[in-house]
């Protein structure tokens, strides 16, 4: 539901992080891992992204979102396992004293920007 | 080329988040977060809780709404300090965000503050992924909605400290099954504890009141 606001906030964070000295340079793609647990829907996000980021330094780029499993591990017998769906108990011993080891993420990885190399030839 | 950034995407949220924390414990004021789906009745909730507690608590309240300032001008009743946060001049959003609640903030005086209470927009699904800086965050859920919203809805029941389950005089007119709304809750959140009552009839609100009132001494006591 609120997909724009975060497309905003990758794309500002995208945009500083590309390093002053090689502007312009063409950002290829963004690299985010997304938790299951998030309440981001991945489709939505690309969309928003795709719109949000025209005219910006980064437009263009491909948002590659890496979706990440709700792993849990719980807290009196150290099973862990992945959830399928909304049951936060274990699944061995059925305790609820549970912890979330991932599957709540929304971090921006890393950016990838166009080679100079391939630049140059594109520009020949 | 790849350029490592790893870094939150809400991470601008998470920073004001933690200097209203950090405005929070310099005051020692106890702030709760309380969110919802529209219609489960906070409004009316937070109106009485507001009321009761006005004698003895220094209270404010911070009231999110997309439009309209129906709720503000309700709350205000109570006597309490409101300040109304209309959404749309932020760009409609679904959810209270760090920023609008340091901004509201201004509009108060923390210091003559023992308790914040912050009315979240009505939605289950924005709002829980949003920290700005509260000690608690409570979800209120009505017997008038599905007994299996907590599952639909799991991150939000999973932030969450605390839940109320409101509107428990009308469970003679209805097919409810309580027990099957409090199990879905703690198949989320094992151990959640649930405040069931009403509060236009004011049942079961004062073991309600004794958690925002033993809260709020031990944020005031703190050193």
């Amino acid at each position: 539901m609120h997909e724009m606001g975060i497309a905003m906030q990758i794309i500002e964070i995208a945009v500083a992080s590309i390093p002053e000295a090689m502007k312009p340079v063409s950002v290829e793609k963004i690299h985010v891992n997304v938790g299951k647990l998030s309440a981001v829907i991945p489709d939505n996000l690309k969309f928003c992204f795709e719109v949000a980021s025209k005219d910006t330094d980064v437009a263009g780029a491909e948002l590659c979102i890496r979706e990440i499993p709700v792993v849990a591990e719980c807290n009196d017998c150290q099973f862990n396992w992945t959830l399928n769906g909304p049951a936060f108990q274990c699944q061995s011993c059925q305790s609820g004293n549970i912890r979330i080891l991932s599957g709540q993420e929304l971090d921006i990885v890393s950016i990838e920007i166009e080679e100079q190399e391939n630049r140059l030839k594109n520009e020949e | 080329m790849e350029i490592k950034i790893v870094k939150k995407v809400l991470d601008a949220n998470l920073t004001v988040a933690e200097q209203n924390r950090k405005l929070f414990r310099d005051n020692r004021v106890f702030v709760i977060n309380v969110m919802s789906s529209p219609g489960s009745g906070k409004t009316t909730l937070l109106e009485k809780t507001l009321t009761k507690l006005s004698s003895e608590i220094r209270a404010g309240i911070i009231v999110g709404d997309v439009s309209t300032t129906h709720d503000a001008e309700r709350l205000a009743r109570s006597g309490a300090p409101v300040v109304q946060v209309n959404t749309d001049e932020f760009g409609g959003d679904c959810h209270l965000a760090a920023h609008v609640i340091a901004k509201a903030l201004e509009n108060f005086d923390v210091k003559q503050l023992d308790l914040l209470i912050i009315e979240n927009v009505g939605n289950l699904v924005c709002p829980a992924e949003f920290d700005i800086g509260e000690d608690v965050k409570a979800v209120v859920l009505s017997v008038t909605e599905g007994e299996d919203k907590p599952v639909k809805y799991p991150l939000m029941f999973r932030v969450c400290d605390v839940a109320v389950l409101n509107k428990i005089d009308l469970l003679p007119h209805l097919d409810y099954d309580r027990q099957a709304a409090v199990n879905y809750i703690h198949q989320v959140n094992s151990g959640m504890p649930i405040f069931e009552l009403s509060a236009k009839t004011e049942a079961g609100m004062e073991a309600w009141l004794n958690y925002i009132r033993e809260k709020t001494k031990q944020k005031n006591e703190m050193i």
